[in-house]
């Protein structure tokens, strides 16, 4: 009986290992964390260019705001 | 070279540590223009000219847009590097303060009516919340542990970089996002003053 138990647990325990290899080794790869995260570079930096061109446009409008307000 | 440059291996954040490139500027530039402001708030004091005001509401403004690049850039790189968009780590959350902060000064300067009043009470808010803001953002973190890279605990990337090439590219990008920073500020400083200009003048 002692020996069948030890034996189911070595079996579990061998089980375990094996699992946790597997889940170690599998990385998964999809969407922006593919090709190394270069993706992610890419968001942050298409990220910068939209910010930098939201702000350049509200700068604009309160510009041509206030060119209107010196031709009065 | 930010894209293509030899960058060191290293797990997890893989590619990602060209975000070191353009994140971390963000955050130069945000120091700089925050340093200027103060600068001349306390020109202000002494001087009382509006103009230098003006040049320190306007620091503020362009240094929170860079700010808040900082941040959604930080967030989206943690979001695939640590799991999360954001953790309730010492140097995020004071950088957070730190934009409430700014945040604040900006709110103030709008309650206050008489001109001269906002001036002065804006300046002397603004030069008492840089030391604060320093203290959320360089020393606090340094003290405590932090996932954060170059706060306690954690390494900085300046250390797997060996031959120095990362700063190579770094720097000179940095520069470069400072001096688009003070651009910006001047420009929006040139509207500011063309309308207080023409507020004055109508008056």
């Amino acid at each position: 009986m002692k020996k069948t138990i030890l034996f189911l647990l070595l079996v579990i325990n061998g089980l375990m290992c094996s699992f946790a290899q597997s889940s170690t080794g599998v990385e998964m790869a999809t969407g922006l964390r593919s090709s190394g995260k270069i993706y992610v570079v890419v968001a942050v930096l298409a990220v910068l260019f939209i910010g930098l061109a939201i702000y350049l446009f509200t700068i604009d409008k309160k510009l041509s705001r206030l060119e209107k307000q010196q031709e009065r | 070279m930010g894209l293509l440059g030899h960058v060191p291996a290293l797990p997890i954040v893989n590619e990602t540590i060209r975000n070191v490139y353009f994140h971390v500027p963000m955050w130069f530039t945000m120091f700089t223009l925050y340093i200027i402001s103060v600068v001349y708030s306390i020109k202000y004091l002494s001087s009382a000219n509006p103009r230098h005001d003006l040049v320190a509401v306007e620091s503020v403004n362009v240094g929170i847009v860079f700010c808040v690049f900082g941040l959604l850039t930080g967030m989206l790189w943690a979001n695939f590097t640590w799991g999360t968009f954001w953790t309730n780590d010492p140097q995020l959350n004071g950088a957070a303060i730190g934009t409430l902060m700014y945040l604040a000064y900006l709110v103030l300067r709008n309650a206050l009516e008489e001109e001269q009043k906002r001036a002065r009470i804006s300046a002397i808010y603004n030069i008492f919340a840089f030391p604060i803001l320093i203290v959320f953002m360089y020393i606090l973190p340094k003290t405590t542990d932090s996932l954060h890279p170059g706060a306690g605990g954690n390494s900085g990337f300046g250390e797997f970089d060996l031959d120095g090439s990362m700063k190579a590219v770094l720097y000179p990008g940095a520069i470069g996002w400072i001096l688009l920073g003070i651009w910006l500020m001047t420009l929006r400083y040139r509207m500011r003053k063309m309308e207080y200009q023409n507020v004055t003048a109508t008056l």
